[in-house]
C-alpha cells in the first residue's frame, strides 16, 4: 500500500500531501519519544504519533519514514506545517487514538497483501 | 570517491527547531554519493542525537564530517558544561534534560546510547566546565 493509497481511503485529513506519495508503506510504527523513534522507526513506516512539532519532521526524514500520521486530532504548528511543505514530507491527521490508527493501517496493508 | 570530503556545520544553541538540519544535509550528501543505506542510517541517527545533545545541553557547537572511501568520521565539539559522569550518561534512561525538552519528545536518556549503538567507534573527551568532543566513525 502506497502513501497515496492511504490518502485515498479518505480516513485521514491531509495536512501536507508530500512529494513521495508513490512510496510503499512497510508497516505502522507507534512512538512519541523522538529518540526512540529515531533509532527504531522501520524504514518506510507510517509513523503514528501525537508529537506534531518541528523535530518530528526531522526524525521522520532522518529515519526514512514514509509518512507521519498525527493521532488524537493533533496538528502541526504553523512553522512545522511550512517545513513539511518545503521538505515534501507527507503528514496526515486523524481523530482516532494511536493504537486504532496503527491497527487500521496494519489491516489496510494486510488486506492489500491478501487481495 | 577518490578524495576525502570534509563538511563543516555550526549548530545553533538557541534554536531547537533547527536541530537536525546538519544531519539532514549530511544524509542527503551521502545519498548522492551512493553510500549504502545502512551506513547512511547509522550516520543519520548517531549524528542527529549528537546534534540534539549539543542544542539541549551545550548551547550549540560545531560538527565536522569527513567522508573517505573507508569510513565516515564525525567530530562533534562543544564548549558546554561537560559530562561529570560519562558512565552514568551512557546508561539508557538517564537524562538531565529539563521538563521543557521532555515535553518535545526528547530527554528519554537515549542520546548517547543511540550514538554508541549506531556508530562503529565512539570516543568521548569531556572536561567539566570546558566542553565535550565526541568522535564517531561509521564504516562504509
Amino acid at each position: 500500500m502506497t502513501v497515496q493509497d492511504l490518502i485515498n481511503t479518505n480516513r485521514f485529513t491531509v495536512i501536507n500531501a508530500g512529494d513521495d506519495t508513490g512510496r510503499e508503506i512497510t508497516k505502522p510504527f507507534c512512538c512519541d519519544l523522538l529518540s526512540v523513534a529515531m533509532s527504531r522507526a522501520p524504514e518506510g513506516c507510517a509513523w503514528v504519533t501525537v508529537m506534531g512539532n518541528m523535530n518530528t519532521l526531522a526524525v521522520a526524514t532522518l529515519s526514512d519514514s514514509a509518512c507521519i500520521i498525527l493521532a488524537e486530532g493533533m496538528l502541526l504548528d504553523e512553522a512545522a506545517a511550512a517545513k513539511a511543505q518545503a521538505q515534501g514530507i507527507t503528514v496526515l491527521s486523524t481523530q482516532e487514538p494511536v493504537f486504532e490508527t496503527a491497527l487500521t493501517i496494519y489491516r489496510l496493508i494486510q488486506d492489500e497483501s491478501v487481495s | 570517491m577518490d578524495d576525502k570530503i570534509i563538511l563543516h556545520y555550526e549548530v545553533s544553541g538557541d534554536d531547537f527547531t533547527r536541530a537536525g538540519e546538519a544531519s539532514s544535509d549530511v544524509k542527503n550528501k551521502l545519498k548522492q554519493m551512493d553510500v549504502s543505506p545502512e551506513a547512511i542510517r547509522k550516520v543519520a541517527i548517531a549524528m542527529y542525537e549528537g546534534e540534539i545533545n549539543m542544542v539541549i545541553h551545550a548551547n550549540g557547537g560545531d560538527i565536522t564530517v569527513e567522508i573517505s572511501p573507508e569510513e565516515i568520521l564525525m567530530v562533534l565539539k562543544d564548549t558546554g558544561p561537560g559530562i561529570p559522569d560519562v558512565g552514568l550518561a551512557m546508561q539508557e534512561g538517564y537524562s538531565t534534560a529539563k521538563e521543557e525538552i521532555r515535553s518535545l519528545g526528547f530527554g528519554a536518556g537515549m542520546g548517547l546510547p543511540n550514538m554508541k549503538k549506531y556508530s562503529d567507534t565512539m570516543k568521548i573527551d569531556t572536561i567539566v566546565g570546558v566542553g565535550t568532543t565526541i568522535t564517531m566513525t561509521v564504516a562504509m
